[in-house]
């Protein structure tokens, strides 16, 4: 199927949206495959995590 | 001179194995870091004007490097991205962390709110320590794009190479960067 994504291309889709905008055919790939899987939003919450932790430790410059 | 710029002197000194920390991490040669780190500092001690207060100090020096950093990577760029030679271990990676079919081999764990975990400053030393992990080329371009905030067409620009390339890299980065979080994670709880 054209939207059918794998656990492991979803995960991809998930980390190249860290650096650049996704296809509209994948956005909704991404969507779909997220709405019915049960490891791949706890991989996007991992992902997401991981920006904030970036995002503290560019902040925490200045501190000892 | 006068004893403000001697407290000035010995303020920016201070600094030094801070900014060596950043530096290393980023170029991944201690001889251009040394030689960054020492311009920040000489460049620093010309303009003392330039900056507020103690407090800012840190946060203004580093904004310096940050420029000295960048120059050096475009001047070396050819041997800033000469790929690690041993292979970088990808394959192997993946074959980890899903199956065959494409599935994960274990699920993703919690990790929890850095921004309000309690326990965020180990958080951020493993991050600091992953990130020292992953291999040299990979690491400067993870870098350019998380410290020093360029975006992947101005890193395509400094460091000429293609977006394809580009994009490979920061996505192996990305996911060893997880899995050795998620290890370090594990074994924490």
């Amino acid at each position: 199927m054209l939207l059918r994504r794998t656990c492991k291309e979803t995960a991809a889709l998930l980390i190249a949206r860290e650096d650049r905008a996704l296809s509209p055919g994948d956005r909704v790939a991404l969507r779909l495959h997220l709405a019915v899987c049960e490891n791949c939003p706890k991989f996007e919450r991992q992902i997401t995590s991981m920006r904030q932790a970036f995002a503290r430790w560019r902040r925490d410059v200045g501190e000892p | 001179m006068s004893q403000v710029n001697l407290s000035f002197e010995h303020q920016v000194a201070e600094q030094h194995t801070y900014l060596m920390r950043f530096a290393r991490l980023q170029l991944r040669n201690d001889a251009w870091a040394e030689d960054c780190v020492s311009e920040t500092v000489l460049a620093a001690l010309a303009k003392p004007q330039a900056f507020g207060n103690r407090s800012q100090l840190k946060t203004w020096l580093v904004g310096i490097l940050k420029h000295k950093v960048l120059d050096t990577l475009r001047s070396r760029a050819r041997e800033a991205t000469l790929a690690d030679d041993d292979g970088d271990g990808s394959a192997e990676l993946d074959a980890l962390v899903f199956q065959a079919d494409g599935h994960f081999t274990s699920a993703p764990a919690n990790w929890g709110n850095p921004e309000q975990e309690l326990g965020s400053r180990q958080f951020m030393s493993m991050l600091e320590a992953c990130v020292e992990k992953l291999p040299a080329a990979m690491g400067r371009i993870f870098l350019m794009r998380e410290w020093l905030e360029l975006s992947a067409d101005e890193i395509c620009k400094e460091l000429s190479v293609t977006s394809t390339n580009l994009f490979v890299q920061l996505h192996r980065a990305r996911l060893r960067l997880r899995a050795c979080l998620e290890i370090n994670w594990l074994q924490k709880t």
